[in-house]
């Protein structure tokens, strides 16, 4: 251990650039949340078009998300780039603070087809609601919040699950397979609408 | 309000944060005022205002700034290229007033360090405990023989968004089919590295469908620029780089790309070993940190200003901030995120000193989009933290968005959201 710490401090004094939390002190839940905003919106509600909204997640889920980002599990643009820069410290702080905010349902600003909305309705009651609890508004089920979120998110979200790159657990993939085999591509549309509209 | 006692307790009190102290309990400034001056309205000062007044609405911030309006530098290549409206770039200051901020718009002609004052163009004097500088940048006219910011009102830079942006896309409407567009890309540092070579490729799709037979023909000082792989990759791809064909040609700093001068009259630009004459003109100047930082003796003699990482604090005048992309804040590059996550870092360290706290342990990142094509667009990341007095990139973090070889058009494209989704978040947390 005290090897270590001196052994760090010597990378220090040569100015090589090194592993933050071993040298950092941890920054606060506010300024670690602050370096997401400029991508996920004022206190991580998002103004879109894409950029999901993460107030309001609850924790585990962030964490969840945040881990499977910076394995790679997850599939992303950037985010997996992103994740890797926060320790599993800071990610927990990050997470306490958006779990802390409140969501803002983006329906009022995206355009939803209320038809294909209300065919959505009955579809998600069915195949999701069981783990997308109150019409996937709800954060306690730990599973992301799906009703109010930006479309063109849930639509890259969906895309990868069902192609294979991004993994669902053993329910999920019963469920979304049931209903692909049903409605097929047109099911999943009538979802997205329908949680892309939910106020 | 006695002056000599306030010092005294500043200095204490930075004294104190110098030796990393947990803080100050008890010990508050009872009733004394707490005032902040920001100088400019971009992307910087308008963060520090904003977050200011979120931290402590006690604290009395004033922003001043000359124009009324704000054009966003970011995504203002998209205006050249037509895919987006001058509107959707113009942001006003009625958020911040909102906020509770004093906007006034002026222009400050001089800061005092040792009166702790700011004089404006209208002739006030405004008091400040803290004042925060965000000038962004000023241009070195010298550099190029016959070039002025009279002659850039015809032949723009356009790195400042606004009016420039406006006649650079009237130019580009106006030239003829087969016409030549000639960028001069500035030597580094600059503001916004990535930003010339996105302009080209803005400028290529807008030819690529109105005016094919014209070209882009990107002078440069330098052999290699930000996001070089990602750039050239892409313009292979969507505008025949490399080819006979091309809409695009960049002449590197080893080729003679260095521009030295220019002739108005024949549009002719002068470039280390040969002429280049063209029908639309860009020359986009070496830079130095914006004007006031200048004249209020913040400058050092690279043009930009020295600052502690933590606190955004001078290093030459203390009590005065300055931050963006007027500051030395490397390895932080001068661009619009990393200003703004300045300005968060900057306001909390103001916010602490002026309660006589501890300032909070700084927490850094920067994300830039540049959009090659409207169904391409690529990205550059970093998360950095604070250590032994400098800003260090989390190793394993960051970096460039792969290579075609290595992502899918589809993720590309996500890219290209994910890009104007920035802008819009970006937006709202600066002016709210």
């Amino acid at each position: 251990m005290n090897y270590r710490k001196t052994y760090l401090g010597v990378l220090v004094a040569c100015g090589l650039a090194i592993g933050g939390a071993a040298a950092a002190e941890m920054p606060s839940a506010t300024m670690l949340a602050n370096t997401c905003f400029g991508c996920h919106g004022p206190k991580g509600n998002s103004m879109g078009p894409a950029t999901p909204t993460i107030a309001g997640l609850s924790a585990e889920y962030f964490i969840e998300t945040m881990e499977g980002y910076k394995s790679g599990e997850i599939p992303s643009t950037i985010m997996g780039r992103i994740a890797k820069g926060y320790s599993e410290d800071e990610i927990k702080l990050m997470a306490g603070y958006f779990s802390r905010q409140k969501f803002d349902r983006a329906s009022k600003n995206q355009k939803t087809d209320p038809k294909l909305a209300k065919k959505g309705a009955k579809l998600h009651k069915k195949y999701c609601e069981k783990c997308h609890e109150e019409g996937g508004r709800s954060s306690e089920d730990d599973a992301g919040i799906l009703a109010g979120q930006w479309m063109p998110y849930l639509r890259y979200t969906l895309s990868d699950y069902l192609s294979g790159k991004r993994e669902m657990t053993k329910k999920m993939k019963k469920k979304v397979h049931a209903l692909k085999e049903k409605k097929g591509d047109e099911g999943f549309e009538q979802l997205l609408h329908f949680y892309g509209s939910q106020k | 309000m006695n002056k000599i006692n306030r010092r005294n307790f500043l200095k204490l009190t930075g004294g104190v944060v110098a030796m990393g102290s947990l803080g100050y309990a008890g010990f508050a400034i009872g009733g004394a005022s707490k005032k902040v001056v920001v100088v400019g309205g971009g992307i910087g000062g308008a963060t520090a205002a904003r977050y200011i007044k979120m931290g402590d609405d006690s604290i009395e911030v004033i922003l001043i700034e000359p124009n009324k309006n704000y054009y966003t530098c970011f995504m203002s290549n998209e205006v050249l290229s037509g895919v987006r409206s001058l509107d959707s770039i113009r942001f006003d200051y009625e958020g911040l007033r909102k906020a509770g901020v004093k906007v006034i718009h002026d222009i400050v002609i001089d800061v005092d360090a040792n009166g702790r004052i700011v004089k404006t163009a209208s002739g006030d004097t405004i008091h400040y405990d803290r004042c925060i500088v965000s000038p962004g940048i000023d241009f070195r006219w010298d550099t190029i023989d016959g070039y002025d910011a009279k002659v850039a009102e015809t032949i723009p830079h356009a790195w400042k968004a606004g009016p420039q942006t406006v006649t650079l896309r009237k130019q580009l409407e106006a030239m003829r089919d087969g016409g030549t567009v000639i960028i001069a890309a500035p030597p580094n540092p600059f503001r916004c590295p990535p930003g010339p070579y996105e302009r080209a490729s803005q400028i290529a799709y807008y030819l690529k469908q109105h005016k094919p037979k014209s070209k882009i023909l990107i002078l440069d000082p330098k052999d290699k620029f930000s996001k070089f792989g990602l750039f050239t990759a892409g313009w292979k791809k969507h505008y025949g780089y490399g080819t006979g064909n091309s809409l695009i040609e960049w002449i590197s700093g080893a080729k003679g790309g260095k521009v030295e001068g220019l002739d108005v009259r024949t549009r002719t630009v002068k470039a280390l070993v040969q002429d280049f004459k063209g029908d639309v003109l860009n020359i986009i100047p070496a830079q130095k940190a914006g004007k006031i930082a200048h004249i209020a003796g913040l400058a050092d003699k690279s043009g930009w200003c020295p600052v502690d990482l933590k606190t955004f604090e001078s290093r030459i005048h203390k009590n005065i901030h300055v931050i963006g992309d007027a500051a030395i804040q490397k390895p932080l590059p001068k661009s619009g995120y990393a200003a703004n996550s300045e300005a968060k870092v900057c306001a909390a360290a103001v916010v602490a000193l002026l309660n006589g706290k501890a300032v909070p342990q700084p927490s850094y990142v920067n994300t830039c989009y540049s959009i090659l094509a409207p169904d391409d667009g690529m990205s550059v990341a970093m998360v950095y933290n604070y250590a032994n007095g400098k800003i260090n990139k989390i190793k394993g973090a960051g970096g460039l968005t792969p290579g075609y070889d290595k992502t899918t058009m589809d993720m590309r494209r996500r890219e290209v959201d994910y890009a104007h989704s920035w802008f819009n978040n970006i937006t709202k947390d600066v002016f709210g």
